[in-house]
């Protein structure tokens, strides 16, 4: 009923492979961009931007490169976090090196950066899977925080080792800094979020997209097929570590200001990452944005739920929060693996029968 | 995703509507009562919470305005930091003081206060060279910093040998983030100008693993160790020392590395262990007496009333009573009692606590004097060292407040202020 294909005709094969095959899901996609663009810049505050929206959309970013490596190509990363901090301390450098560098150009070179180190930790992918590629990323991550902990060329020598993104501004309109306004760093976000999800999902669509499926469903027969293992694992290393280190540049600059590596790039933040994409769906788009609203807005919503209306102790919210988001992992993990993706593929199964299932 | 969206806008709605009442003065309280951080996170909490209770209950507020108190769970995280920050921010007429009790978080509030015209207080942590007013409008840091600390520390070791630390050696175990690693570059300074051997030995958080750093210890035999910890590496730090069985009297920890959570634990092996302090502990003040009649009495604690007295809430207490004096300074400059945060900075830039102000609130000499002024935001930088009696379960103050190496420390804090103002292209101000 709402989801009707009926009279929706297709004359071209271009119609045919478009993202959106059905009308009423494009009506609905261009709504919520045209939303998300034109609508939100003008209501957003400062609490929406630094606590809400900023951090989904950057979380967003994480999760859509980790989806990539994890779940089309099928490499178990744990290193997250690590690739965070490589992105996070390049635009780092890059801004207090380059003052007159655009902004986006210094968030794009913190993601090559950050791509070329991704291969090169992603080079035991080609002797190890599984959980032993897990343990070989897990060291990527112990390693690259300690060496952005012990050297102090990357914090520019400074007394504390924190890194402080100085001020700096796209068109004339600063997105980094304390004095940016919620709109600008939103906008700045939002479109560098747009352009790589709407990369990612043509990315994954093509050539490059379906030899990462085929290494990732069984790679003895992907390699007999013709699909060189090096090639195929390494691009999605470096794609992948590209997306992470944006958002890690995003996420110190724009996002925090400010951070310090063992607390803001810890271990924590790689599984949070994983849990993200596992939640939302592996191998999806839109799972990777499903799992970051899922585990960015769901703490904050309880937090303002539990304290802020119902005035609980906030160490009893806090840990009844802990709780309550663990229990939701478990039970979602258990009703339904394949992520909050596969949820809304099923609701859009039963809403296109709708009323009349058979 | 739909349905999330609508429920968070339902409960921002409520939060919105209830909305506390109007025109009190607000601060709020960025606390951390879960994580590896609370044992000493909580203590403190429920200092600064009480005390402003008190001052509502027995006083009717600041000049006859209520304080508003609204707490926010940190747990010591940088990112639920800034969302505390920004959700507290415009509660009622605008938070007046920020306390984060985090270094972390202080150097992520730092730009945001700065831009936004909210003081904030760092009670000796943070950014040791916000000490400069004349870069750091917004941020105090009294009544002592880190780097008061170091030379407070390595002062006591040298009155012990006689005077004279020339060929000993120092290590210090601290906590490897911006916090412990503040004070290495005012002890590198003065190993160089005392000649003692300086060995440094990082931490990760949280702290719980430090077998190899005290084999390090246990190896090398450093005649002090110094101590920049929190939370539970304190404790760890304080048993593992007990195991080795280093000299309990020559491993002195920073004030944050002294409170009855850290030592207990290691029961009878922390005999004898050393902290900095900057205000008194125990009971023994006046105006515990009123806490417990108005507060504690009255089902008012912030928490369950057991904490009177010990370090870290005596910790709290004082940092809400320097909050209530720069209040009470700031509605006197002003003429009005509804003050702003504005008014608020100009009442801490004017904050004078000496001791005849503690003791008429009922604190005799339970903390240095604090003198603020524009150039200098970091008070007098005195500090006491306290020594831990296993036996009595208590903290004996065994030295005097001691003054700091200030003029090494104001060199250092210039030096590492001017450097920020020309990364971040601020001018000094003119201080009159």
């Amino acid at each position: 009923m709402l989801y009707r294909e009926a009279g929706d005709f297709k004359t071209t094969y271009r119609e045919d492979n478009q993202t959106f095959p059905i009308k009423s899901e494009r009506i609905l996609f261009w709504a919520a961009m045209a939303f998300a663009f034109l609508v939100v810049p003008f209501f957003i505050d400062s609490y929406w931007e630094k606590s809400v929206l900023v951090p989904l959309l950057v979380w967003a970013l994480v999760a859509l490169g980790l989806n990539i490596l994890t779940g089309y190509c099928g490499q178990v990363s744990l290193g997250t976090g690590g690739f965070m901090a490589v992105g996070a301390f390049a635009c780092y450098k890059l801004m207090t090196a380059f003052p007159d560098l655009n902004i986006f150009f210094v968030v794009l070179l913190s993601g090559c950066v950050t791509a070329l180190v991704g291969m090169i930790f992603g080079l035991p992918s080609l002797r190890i899977k599984g959980f032993y590629l897990a343990v070989a990323t897990l060291a990527a991550q112990f390693f690259l925080i300690w060496v952005f902990n012990k050297f102090a060329w990357f914090y520019n020598y400074s007394a504390s080792g924190q890194i402080t993104a100085p001020e700096r501004a796209v068109f004339g309109i600063a997105v980094t800094g304390p004095n940016a306004a919620p709109w600008a760093t939103y906008l700045f976000c939002l479109t560098i979020l747009f352009i790589f999800a709407w990369f990612a999902r043509n990315l994954t669509r093509g050539r490059v997209g379906r030899s990462w499926m085929a290494i990732r469903d069984m790679d003895i027969a992907a390699e007999i097929i013709g699909v060189e293992p090096l090639k195929t694992k390494l691009s999605a290393f470096a794609v992948s570590s590209f997306y992470i280190g944006v958002a890690g540049a995003l996420f110190f600059s724009v996002y925090l200001g400010a951070a310090e590596v063992t607390e803001a790039f810890g271990i924590d933040k790689s599984f949070l990452a994983l849990f993200m994409v596992i939640i939302g769906g592996l191998g999806s788009i839109l799972g990777s944005f499903l799992g970051a609203a899922f585990l960015v807005l769901l703490p904050v919503l309880l937090k303002n739920l539990f304290v802020g209306s119902l005035g609980w102790p906030t160490d009893v919210a806090a840990h009844i929060q802990i709780m309550l988001i663990g229990g939701l992992i478990v039970f979602f993990l258990i009703v339904e693996p394949h992520g909050l993706a596969q949820l809304w593929r099923l609701a859009k199964e039963k809403l296109r029968l709708w009323p009349f299932p058979y | 995703m739909k349905l999330t969206k609508i429920a968070m806008a339902a409960a921002v709605a409520a939060v919105v509507s209830a909305g506390p009442a109007m025109a009190d003065l607000v601060f709020p309280s960025l606390s951390y009562r879960t994580g590896p951080y609370a044992p000493n996170g909580i203590p403190f909490a429920d200092g600064y919470a009480d005390y402003l209770t008190l001052i509502n209950e027995r006083d009717g507020g600041i000049g006859g305005v209520k304080i508003d108190n609204p707490e926010c769970e940190t747990g010591y995280n940088t990112e639920k930091g800034v969302e505390c920050y920004e959700s507290t921010k415009n509660i009622g007429t605008g938070a007046l003081i920020y306390q984060p009790l985090s270094t972390g978080i202080t150097y992520q509030l730092i730009p945001k206060v700065t831009a936004d015209g909210i003081p904030l207080h760092s009670m000796a942590y943070g950014r040791t060279s916000a000490m400069n007013g004349k870069i750091f409008k917004w941020v105090f840091n009294y009544p002592a910093n880190y780097w008061d600390g170091a030379t407070i520390a390595v002062k006591h070791a040298a009155d012990m040998e006689g005077g004279s630390l020339d060929g000993k050696s120092i290590a210090l175990v601290y906590h490897n983030s911006a916090y412990g690693k503040e004070p290495i570059r005012t002890l590198e300074e003065m190993s160089k100008e005392m000649g003692f051997k300086l060995t440094l030995i990082p931490v990760d958080h949280p702290g719980q693993e430090q077998k190899s750093q005290w084999l390090q210890i246990r190896r090398e035999r450093p005649d002090y160790v110094f101590m920049w910890g929190w939370g539970v590496m304190n404790s760890v730090a304080i048993q593992e020392a007990a195991n080795i069985r280093y000299p309990m009297d020559h491993f002195i920890g920073i004030w944050w590395s002294g409170s009855e959570q850290d030592v207990l634990p290691a029961g009878d092996g922390a005999d004898g262990y050393k902290s900095l302090n900057f205000t008194g502990v125990g009971t023994e003040y006046p105006v515990f007496a009123d806490i417990k009649k108005y507060v504690v009495d009255a089902g008012k604690a912030a928490g369950d009333g057991t904490n009177l007295g010990t370090v870290q809430y005596n910790r709290g207490m004082y940092a809400a009573m320097l909050a209530v004096e720069a209040a009470k300074k700031a509605q006197e400059l002003s003429g009005h009692n509804d003050i702003t945060a504005a008014e608020m900075r100009d009442g801490m830039e004017a904050l004078d606590v000496t001791n005849a102000t503690l003791e008429a609130l009922g604190m005799p000499k339970f903390g240095p004097e604090v003198h603020v002024t524009c150039e200098n935001h970091g008070g007098s930088g005195a500090a006491l060292v306290q020594q831990w009696d296993a036996k009595a379960k208590k903290w004996n103050a065994i030295t005097d407040f001691i003054p700091s190496n200030r003029d090494l420390v104001t060199k250092l804090a210039m030096e590492d202020s001017e450097a920020f103002a020309k990364e971040n292209n601020i001018t000094p101000r003119e201080c009159k």
